[in-house]
């Protein structure tokens, strides 16, 4: 892969939430991921909630301050810092001390790297008309010279999104649910962004909606060269978008491979219970087919389980997995996967979904 | 160990539950939400059925008029509901408190729309056990509400019964809704999009324990969702809801193997599915749903329907019988020449 291809790097990234008047790391929302995406791909996220998702992605967007890791993006390195704990001798984990981290001024980057939220009628301002809501990324970038030449540049970008330029002065609440998503793409797009993070752009529109929106940014990545992260929990979803997709588990990246791949072929234990929770539009198949069932709820983010995260639910869980952390490695080529069951470089599942 | 009560085996050829032509209005400032309109169908005992629509279809209001539970400025403006032969809409407010909870139950997305926040888990249970059994004891309906705790998957219930509704996961309060909802053994379920909150791993949990829970009560479901692939898990019978009509309905082979509604095919086609072979552009339902303060005249669906006629803007197609229990109500269907019944197009009466 040639070193332009690449527009983002995330290297170890951790992220905690202190909790207060506790010394520990308190929440570990994301800790040690890693992941590369080139430039017009969409890398997708998966996992149930509460995994990291969210917190992955705005900590790569500097949202959230990173814990440590570094963030190197199109080749300029935006946030560098050591990890700052070590484990004690009863495997709790204490602080140490590391150098200050090296970080940059995100103020020039905002403008090439955007989000797009989950629920569209919050993350719009009410009192805003949607020409006001995409009119103000366009000023604090100072995009527009002159009323005019702004006001030409809403109107396109309303109907880029397929929204009636004509509406500009409308107030979200008059538009429906997928309406307004369409306006929180064109307030991301206005300011020509390189990189998106899409967190569950879909999960709260309308069945009959969410295809219209999908097939949207699919041509919008199409026409302007985009990179999406793009985060859902719905397996076929982010099948059909993503190029290759990420799988979380309690904040760590357990698989990694190209979308296709991952389901027919998934070699993490927790995405293969994953995919056969996904309920199949098909009475014949739904009739025939074994469901591997996970058991329990997902552990606290506070205190995760020792050696393998998952060891708690896994229905393969043996000694080693109590103590050892697995690995993350390429199984087969572009096929990454944390489990001790997969051993170095043996590339079969531990069973056939 | 399985339930000592099981229903009453079906009297000859009388349904569990019969909705016939059911018609259910807002009257707000802003007009007359005619949220439903007119629908018909039934559920046989042990029959699990499926209604599934987009938000707004009317799939909640519908399920809130069978149980008597509708608030004004909603009313039940036409139609009958029968509860094994048992005319519901006639009821008295007691017969209702003993209906709710007795004979049918309801399950909510929200668990804590029907969890008390103040009680613990184990006092709920013994109170909705105790509000239609008088005569259990004390000790009797700790018993039982810790065994029907087990039945939906809940280890230890006794530290359980202890907790209250904050104290648990989302997972673990849809099975203490469950375990509420089916302690008077009803014979019939109403489930309110009970997964739609929880994630597919907590959601296959509830599924598979609704599936085997039906299996041993043998009591009947109706099962509102909005996605597809639940239904098919799930449901014997489907029925699709669009803007306050069933504008399909038929066994659950017939909608997903031979859908004979527009709509219903448009929803099946618009979504990628893991069991797609390849990526393909996605074929969205194009527009928006409709606005039920002034639905259209004629087919719903019209507005967006690829295959609209001239006559599906101005009147409502009647039903079409596509094969037994196989129903459609759509203008193409009526072209094709099979037989018709009106009980989609009385519409202009009430226009
Ligand atoms: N701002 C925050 N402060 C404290 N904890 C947070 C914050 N945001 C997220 N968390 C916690 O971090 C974990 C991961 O959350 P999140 O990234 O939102 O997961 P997901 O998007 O996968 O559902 C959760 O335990 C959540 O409670
Ligand atoms: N309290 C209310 N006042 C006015 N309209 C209502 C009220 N409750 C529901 N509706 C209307 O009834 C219609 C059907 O709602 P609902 O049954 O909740 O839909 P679903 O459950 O299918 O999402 C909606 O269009 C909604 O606007
Ligand atoms: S490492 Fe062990 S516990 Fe973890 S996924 Fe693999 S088999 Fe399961
Ligand atoms: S009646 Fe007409 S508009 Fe309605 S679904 Fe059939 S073809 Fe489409
Ligand atoms: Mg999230
Ligand atoms: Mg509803």
């Amino acid at each position: 892969m040639a070193e332009h291809d690449i527009l983002l790097q995330v290297e170890h990234l951790t992220k905690y939430f202190p909790l207060k008047g506790q010394p520990g790391p308190g929440i570990r929302a994301v800790e040690d991921v890693s992941v590369t995406l080139r430039r017009g791909e969409t890398l997708g996220l998966v996992g149930e909630s509460g995994c990291g998702k969210t917190t992955l992605g705005r900590t790569i967007l500097r949202l959230h301050e990173p814990t440590s890791g570094a963030i190197v993006y199109d080749g300029v390195p935006l946030y560098r810092r050591d990890y700052p704990f070590q484990p004690n001798e009863r495997g709790e984990l204490v602080k140490r001390s590391v150098p200050r981290a090296q970080a940059v001024d995100m103020l020039p980057y905002r403008r090439r790297m955007q989000i797009i939220f989950q629920d569209p009628s919050a993350s719009l301002d009410p009192r805003m008309t949607v020409g006001e809501i995409v009119g103000e990324a366009l000023d604090i970038h100072k995009l527009c010279r002159g009323r005019a030449q702004r006001a030409a540049r809403i109107r396109e970008l309303l109907s880029m999104v397929g929204l009636n330029p004509e509406h500009a002065g409308r107030y979200p609440h008059e538009f429906s649910g997928g309406q307004q998503q369409r306006v929180g793409i064109a307030r991301a797009l206005a300011v020509e962004p390189e990189f998106i993070v899409c967190d569950e752009p879909i999960s709260a529109l309308d069945v009959s909606i969410q295809s219209q929106v999908v097939n949207m940014l699919e041509d919008m990545q199409a026409q302007l060269g985009l990179t999406y992260l793009f985060i859902a929990h719905d397996l076929s979803v982010v099948r059909h978008i993503s190029r290759r997709i990420g799988v979380m588990y309690l904040g760590a990246l357990v698989e990694l491979s190209e979308s296709w791949e991952l389901c027919r072929r998934p070699l993490h234990p927790y995405t293969q219970t994953l995919l056969s929770a996904v309920p199949v539009p098909d009475p014949e198949r739904a009739r025939s087919r074994q469901r591997m069932v996970l058991q329990g709820d997902i552990p606290s983010p506070i205190h995760p389980p020792a050696g393998c995260r998952f060891h708690t639910r896994c229905p393969y869980a043996a000694g080693r997995c109590r103590k050892e952390v697995p690995p993350f490695r390429e199984h087969t080529p572009g096929h990454w996967a944390a489990c001790h069951l997969l051993g170095g470089d043996n590339p079969s599942a531990p069973v056939e979904s | 160990m399985r339930l000592q009560q099981t229903p009453a085996p079906p009297p000859e050829g009388r349904p569990l539950l019969e909705v016939r032509d059911l018609r259910v209005s807002f009257f707000t400032p802003a007009g007359e939400v005619r949220a439903v309109r007119g629908i018909t169908y039934q559920v046989d005992y042990g029959e699990v059925v499926g209604i599934v629509g987009e938000s707004g279809s009317g799939k909640s209001v519908e399920a809130y008029a069978i149980m008597g539970l509708l608030q004004p400025p909603g009313r039940v403006v036409g139609g009958a509901v029968t509860f094994e032969g048992e005319d519901v809409l006639a009821f008295s407010p007691r017969a209702l408190t003993t209906f709710r909870g007795g004979r049918a139950a309801m399950i909510f997305q929200n668990p804590m729309t029907s969890l008390n926040p103040v009680y613990s888990v184990g006092e709920q249970l013994m109170e909705a056990l105790r509000a239609h059994q008088k005569a259990a004891s004390r000790r009797e309906a700790a018993q039982r509400a810790a065994g029907m705790l087990e039945r939906v998957g809940i280890h230890n219930p006794e530290r359980r019964m202890r907790q209250y509704p904050h104290e648990l996961s989302g997972g673990m309060r849809q099975r203490v809704m469950i375990a509420m909802g089916l302690i008077c053994h009803p014979k019939l379920l109403i489930a309110d999009e009970p997964t739609t909150a929880l994630d597919v791993t907590i959601q296959a949990q509830i599924l598979e324990l609704m599936k085997d829970l039906q299996r041993q009560t043998g009591m009947g479901i109706l099962f509102i969702t909005h996605n597809l692939g639940v239904v098919a898990e799930l449901c014997h019978k489907v029925c699709v809801m669009y803007a306050g009509k069933l504008v399909e309905q038929g066994a659950v082979d017939d909608i997903f193997y031979r859908p004979g509604h527009p709509y219903t095919e448009g929803l099946l086609r618009s979504m990628p599915r893991l069991d797609d072979q390849e990526r393909r552009r996605l074929i969205p339902i194009q527009g928006t749903p409709v606005d039920l303060l002034d639905p259209p005249a004629g087919c719903p669906f019209a507005p967006r329907c690829p295959h609209a006629m001239e006559v599906c803007l101005g009147r409502m197609p009647p039903y079409v019988e596509l094969g037994p229990g196989h129903r459609s109500a759509c203008w193409l269907r009526v072209r094709e020449g099979l037989s018709t019944s009106p009980a989609g197009g009385e519409e202009a009466s009430h226009g």
